[in-house]
C-alpha cells in the first residue's frame, strides 16, 4: 500500500495564529468593557470602525500584493491591530482620524514591510503616533469619565459627534472635554503647582485617575488571563511594569511633591494595556526570554521619562516604538546558553 | 513502593503530550506467524554498512551471520530464521529519503532451524571478562534498540581516560504511542535486570539508575519486583515526570544526574553510559542464551490500524505483515509512520521491513496527525523558544536557514538541534521547523564534503607538480654526472649536444606550463 509522506513531527498541532489572536481579543474584553463603561458608546464605535478599516485595508493590501486573502484575513491579526488603535484614541475622535491612522498602520507599517510577521514596528502604535502628530488637537479631546448607566452622550449623539462632528445643541467642546489625569499632572507640574493641589482639583480615585484605575485593573485582569493561557510570556509585562514602578518610586521617594507615586504610574493611562497587549507584541518585540525582559524594562523607563519630561502626557506608544528599534540588537546579545555548552563565546568557531 | 527517592533535575522546555499509550498495551505481546519474505538491509545501524557474506540461493540457518561488519562502529546481520537467500540487491528501506538500499532477502523454510549457528551460552565467569562480553555483544550484532541503533559493543568499551561512575538504563519511552519498552519491562523485566548486571560488571560504575516515566506504573512495578532479591544499594529505579523528550539521552542524563553532556562530547565525557532497556535484554539473550539480535518487539498502533498491539517479530519483517497482524488498516488510514509521532518519519510504502532500531509503526488517520496546512509567516511568538529542550532559538534558526545563511545558523548552534519536533509542534504558524533544520544540516554537510574534495584535488595537483619538478631535477643531475664522467666527448660536439639538450628542456618546460594552465582551469 502506498502512502503520502509528510515531515515530522506528525502530532497534530495545538496552536494557530488565529487561535492566538482570538485569545488576545478575549483578553482585551474586560479592559474594553471598562473603557466603554467609563467613556461611553464612543469606545465601542471606535472599536467597530477601526476593525472595519483594518480589515478593509488588509484585504486591499493583500489583493495589491497578490497574496491569498482568506488565511490572512481570518488570522485576526488585523482585528487585533484595529482594536488596539481604537483603545488608544479618545472616545469621541472624528471618524476620519481613525480612518487615516488605521489605514496607515495596516498599509504602511504592516504591509509595506511585508505583512504579518515582518513588521519591525507595532502597527497600531504607528497608526496612533501618526494620528497624534498629525491631529494633536483632536487626539487630546478626552471627556471626563462618567458611567454607561448615565452616559454623557446617548448612542445616537455619539454617532453624530464621531461621524458628523456635531455636538448636541447647546454644548461646546470646551464644556464637554477635560484633560486626562496624566495631562493634568504634567501641565500642572509644569506650571509649578504642587502635586497635592493638582490631585485635589482633578477627578481622582483610589490610586489614580477616577475610571482610569479601573480600566487599568481590567486590562491587568485580561493580561493575567493571557499569561495563564500561555498566549504571552511574563517577561515583557514584568520588565515594563517593574521598571516603571522602580524608576517612578525612586523619583517619588526623592521628591514626592514633584513626582506622582509609582502606583499612580502603574494604573494611569495605557500602562496595563501597554504592558500586556502592546509590549508583548511578538512580531515587533524581542524574541529571546531575557531580551523580552530588557525590552519591557526599556519601555517602562521610556514611559516614565516621557510622562515626566516629555512633550506628551502619555508615552507608551513612543516608548514601544523606540524599543522596537532596539529589538534586533537586544536579540543579538541575549541568546540563551545552549544545553551542553559552557559560557557562550568560549568555543566560538570564530 | 515503586521507586526509591532520588533527586531529579530538570531540562529546559519540553512538552506534556497526550501519551496514547493505552491503545496498544491492552493485550499481551503477540508473536505472529513468519512473513513470506524477510528483508534485511545491510545497514541497520550507525556506522559502515555490513557486507553480505552469503550467496543468492544459499541456504542459511537461523542465527547465521549473513552480512559482516568488521569496522569498530558496526554490527553484523544474522538470519532471523532458517531459509534461502532469494535476492541480494536494492530494496526500499525504512529511511526518511524513501530510497532503496542494498538488502538481503530471505525466504523462510518454516523450520526455524538453528543448525549449529547458535552461539554457546557464556558462563558467569566468562561473561565477567570485559573483552569476552564485548566480543559476544559484537558477534550478536546488538545495537541500541531505542531508535538510534548505535552499536552496543562500543558503549561497553570506554576509553581509559573516561571513568564511568553512572550507568543509566533508559526506560523512559517518552514519545507518545510507543509502548514496546513498556511491554518489555512488564513482561520480561528479569531479562533486562540480567543484562544490566552483565553491563554493570563490565563497566563497574558506582551506581545504576533505571529511569522510567511515571505514566508506566505497571512497568515500574514489574521492574521493582524483578530487581527484588538482587536489590543492591547501587541500583535504583527512578520514576520520571512524563515530559517529552525525557527519553532523549542527554535529557535523561541531565534529569537523573544534573550533568550536561558537552554539546561536542559523549555521555562518557561526564562519566555516564546509557543503555536502552531492550538493548540490555538483548545482551542478556546473547550472553546467556547465545542468541544474536534477530527479533524485537514492535508497537503497531494508531487510529489507522484496527487492533493496535505489540508484536514480537523477526528483524526484516515487512511492515505490511505487521499491520496485517494488528487487525489491518482502517478505511481512513492516511499516513504510515516509522517511529513515533514526534521524531518518526513518514513511509511512502509498507513494503519496507522492520530493522533493528525500529520500535514503532504508527498508522494514522487524517484527523490524528498534522497536515501541511497553509503555512503562515512566523509571528515570533517565541513558543518554540519556550519548549526547546536544548535552549536554542528555533525562530532565529528558521530565519537564517530560510535565508540560506548557514554561517549564521551555525552561530545559532544549529548542530545542537536534536530534531525532537517540540518547536514545530507548538508553532502557531504551522512552520515545518525541523524540516528546515534538517535541510540546513544537510546543506552544510554537502558543502563540507565539496570543500574536502576540492582540498584533495588541490593537494593532488600540488604533489604532481612537485613530483615533475623533482624528476626534472634528477634528470638534469644525471646528465651533469654523465657529462663530467671521464672519457667525455670533445669541446665542439659537447657544445652542440648542450644546445640540443637545452632546447629539449625548454620545449619540455613550455609544454608543462601549458599543461599546468590547463589543469589549473580544470581544478577551478
Amino acid at each position: 500500500m502506498r502512502f503520502k509522506t509528510f515531515t515530522s513531527p506528525h502530532m497534530s498541532p495545538v496552536r494557530s495564529v488565529h487561535r492566538v489572536m482570538r485569545q488576545v481579543l478575549y483578553g482585551l474584553l474586560p479592559g474594553t468593557a471598562a473603557m466603554a463603561w467609563f467613556f461611553g458608546w464612543g469606545v465601542l464605535v471606535n472599536v467597530l470602525l477601526a476593525v472595519a478599516v483594518a480589515l478593509a485595508t488588509e484585504t486591499l493590501m493583500l489583493l495589491l500584493r497578490r497574496r491569498p486573502v482568506r488565511p490572512f484575513i481570518t488570522d485576526l491579526s488585523a482585528v487585533v491591530a484595529g482594536w488596539l488603535f481604537a483603545l488608544a484614541i479618545p472616545p469621541l475622535t472624528p471618524w476620519w482620524i481613525t480612518l487615516v491612522g488605521v489605514a496607515f498602520a495596516m498599509a504602511v507599517a504592516k504591509h509595506l514591510y511585508g505583512g504579518l510577521g515582518y513588521n519591525p514596528f507595532n502597527p497600531a502604535m504607528i497608526g496612533y503616533v501618526v494620528a497624534v502628530i498629525s491631529f494633536p488637537r483632536e487626539m487630546t479631546l478626552w471627556i471626563p469619565p462618567g458611567t454607561l448607566a448615565d452616559p454623557a452622550f446617548t448612542f445616537s449623539e455619539t454617532l453624530g459627534i464621531i461621524f458628523q462632528g456635531q455636538l448636541p445643541a447647546g454644548l461646546t467642546w470646551d464644556a464637554v472635554t477635560s484633560a486626562t489625569p496624566l495631562d493634568r499632572i504634567q501641565s500642572g507640574l509644569g506650571l509649578g503647582q504642587p502635586l497635592g493641589e493638582i490631585r485635589d482639583s482633578s477627578p481622582f480615585g483610589f490610586v489614580a485617575g477616577r475610571g482610569w484605575e479601573w480600566i487599568n485593573l481590567a486590562f491587568l485582569a485580561g493580561g493575567l488571563w493571557l499569561l495563564h493561557r500561555r498566549v504571552i510570556t511574563w517577561q515583557a509585562p514584568a520588565g515594563m511594569l517593574g521598571a516603571l514602578f522602580l524608576i517612578s518610586g525612586l523619583f517619588w521617594l526623592m521628591d514626592p511633591a514633584a513626582y506622582p507615586d509609582p502606583l499612580f504610574q502603574l494604573f494611569s493611562g495605557a500602562a496595563m494595556l501597554g504592558a500586556f497587549f502592546i509590549a508583548t507584541d511578538p512580531v515587533s518585540g524581542s524574541a529571546t526570554p531575557r531580551g523580552r525582559l530588557i525590552f519591557g524594562a526599556g519601555v517602562g523607563l521610556l514611559v516614565f521619562v516621557i510622562r515626566s519630561w516629555g512633550a506628551y502626557a502619555e508615552g507608551v506608544a513612543f516608548a514601544v516604538l523606540l524599543m522596537n528599534m532596539m529589538a534586533p540588537t537586544i536579540d543579538q546579545y541575549t541568546q540563551p546558553r545552549v544545553f551542553g555548552q559552557r559560557a557562550r563565546g568560549q568555543e566560538d568557531r570564530g | 513502593m515503586t521507586a526509591t527517592p532520588h533527586k531529579l533535575w530538570q531540562f529546559h522546555g519540553g512538552l506534556k503530550l497526550p501519551d496514547h499509550k493505552a491503545e496498544s498495551t491492552g493485550g499481551p505481546v503477540v508473536t505472529p506467524p513468519l512473513a513470506e519474505r524477510l528483508i534485511l538491509p545491510l545497514r541497520q545501524h550507525i556506522g559502515q554498512p555490513a557486507q553480505a557474506c552469503v550467496q543468492q540461493g544459499e541456504h542459511v540457518f537461523k542465527g547465521q551471520i549473513i552480512a559482516r561488519c568488521d569496522t569498530y562502529v558496526g554490527a553484523h546481520i544474522h538470519a532471523p530464521t532458517s531459509g534461502r537467500v532469494v535476492a541480494i540487491g536494492d530494496h526500499p528501506v525504512p529511511h526518511p529519503s524513501g530510497l532503496s538500499a542494498p538488502c538481503i532477502t530471505l525466504e523462510p523454510d518454516g523450520k526455524d532451524d538453528w543448525g549449529d549457528c547458535r552461539m554457546p551460552p557464556l558462563g558467569e565467569d566468562e561473561a565477567a571478562d570485559p573483552t569476552t562480553l564485548r566480543n559476544r555483544v559484537r558477534e550478536a550484532g546488538i545495537v541500541g534498540l531505542g531508535g538510534a541503533a548505535f552499536p552496543a559493543a562500543v558503549k561497553l568499551n570506554p576509553r581509559p581516560n573516561q571513568a564511568i561512575d553512572t550507568l543509566i538504563v533508559n526506560g523512559a519511552e517518552c514519545e507518545p504511542y510507543i509502548t514496546c519498552d513498556d511491554m518489555l519491562m512488564r513482561t520480561r523485566a528479569r531479562e533486562i535486570i540480567a543484562g544490566l548486571l552483565l553491563v554493570q560488571r563490565t563497566l563497574g560504575p558506582a551506581r545504576c539508575l533505571i529511569g522510567i516515566e511515571d505514566n508506566k506504573p505497571e512497568a515500574l512495578r514489574a521492574m521493582t519486583e524483578a530487581l527484588g532479591g538482587e536489590e543492591q544499594d547501587n541500583i535504583r529505579i527512578v520514576a520520571l515526570p512524563s515530559i517529552y523528550p525525557t527519553g532523549g539521552e542527554r535529557q535523561l542524563i541531565r534529569i537523573l544526574t544534573g550533568r550536561e553532556v558537552p554539546s561536542d562530547g559523549l555521555p562518557a565525557d561526564v562519566g555516564v553510559v546509557c543503555h536502552n532497556v531492550a538493548t540490555l535484554a538483548a545482551i542478556h539473550r546473547a550472553v546467556h542464551h547465545g542468541e544474536p539480535l534477530i527479533s524485537r518487539i514492535v508497537t503497531v498502533t494508531g487510529s489507522g490500524v484496527r487492533s493496535p498491539r505489540n508484536l514480537q517479530v523477526p528483524i526484516g519483517t515487512p511492515i505490511a505483515h505487521l499491520v496485517a497482524h494488528a487487525g489491518g488498516y482502517t478505511e481512513a488510514v492516511e499516513r504510515l509512520i516509522m517511529g513515533g509521532p514526534m521524531m518518526g518519519f513518514a513511509l511512502p510504502s509498507d513494503e519496507v521491513p522492520i530493522i533493528k532500531g525500529g520500535n514503532c509503526v504508527l498508522a494514522a488517520e487524517a484527523g490524528e496527525v498534522s497536515a501541511p496546512e497553509p503555512v503562515m509567516p512566523c509571528i515570533r511568538c517565541g513558543e518554540c523558544v519556550r519548549v526547546c529542550p536544548v535552549r536554542l532559538l528555533p525562530q532565529q534558526l528558521y530565519w537564517h536557514t530560510r535565508a540560506k545563511d548557514f554561517d549564521k545558523a551555525q552561530d545559532h548552534n544549529l548542530f545542537d538541534c536534536i530534531e525532537c519536533g517540540c518547536c514545530a509542534h507548538v508553532c502557531p504558524s504551522n512552520i515545518p521547523l525541523v524540516q528546515y533544520f534538517r535541510f540546513a544540516k544537510n546543506e552544510i554537510w554537502a558543502q563540507e564534503r565539496e570543500r574536502q574534495q576540492a582540498d584533495a584535488a588541490r593537494m593532488r595537483h600540488e604533489l604532481r607538480r612537485q613530483r615533475l619538478e623533482r624528476e626534472k631535477r634528477e634528470k638534469a643531475e644525471r646528465m651533469n654526472r654523465k657529462r663530467q664522467a671521464p672519457g667525455g666527448t670533445s669541446g665542439a660536439a659537447d657544445a652542440a649536444k648542450k644546445a640540443a639538450v637545452q632546447a629539449a628542456l625548454e620545449r619540455a618546460q613550455a609544454r608543462k606550463a601549458t599543461q599546468q594552465d590547463a589543469s589549473k582551469s580544470d581544478a577551478s
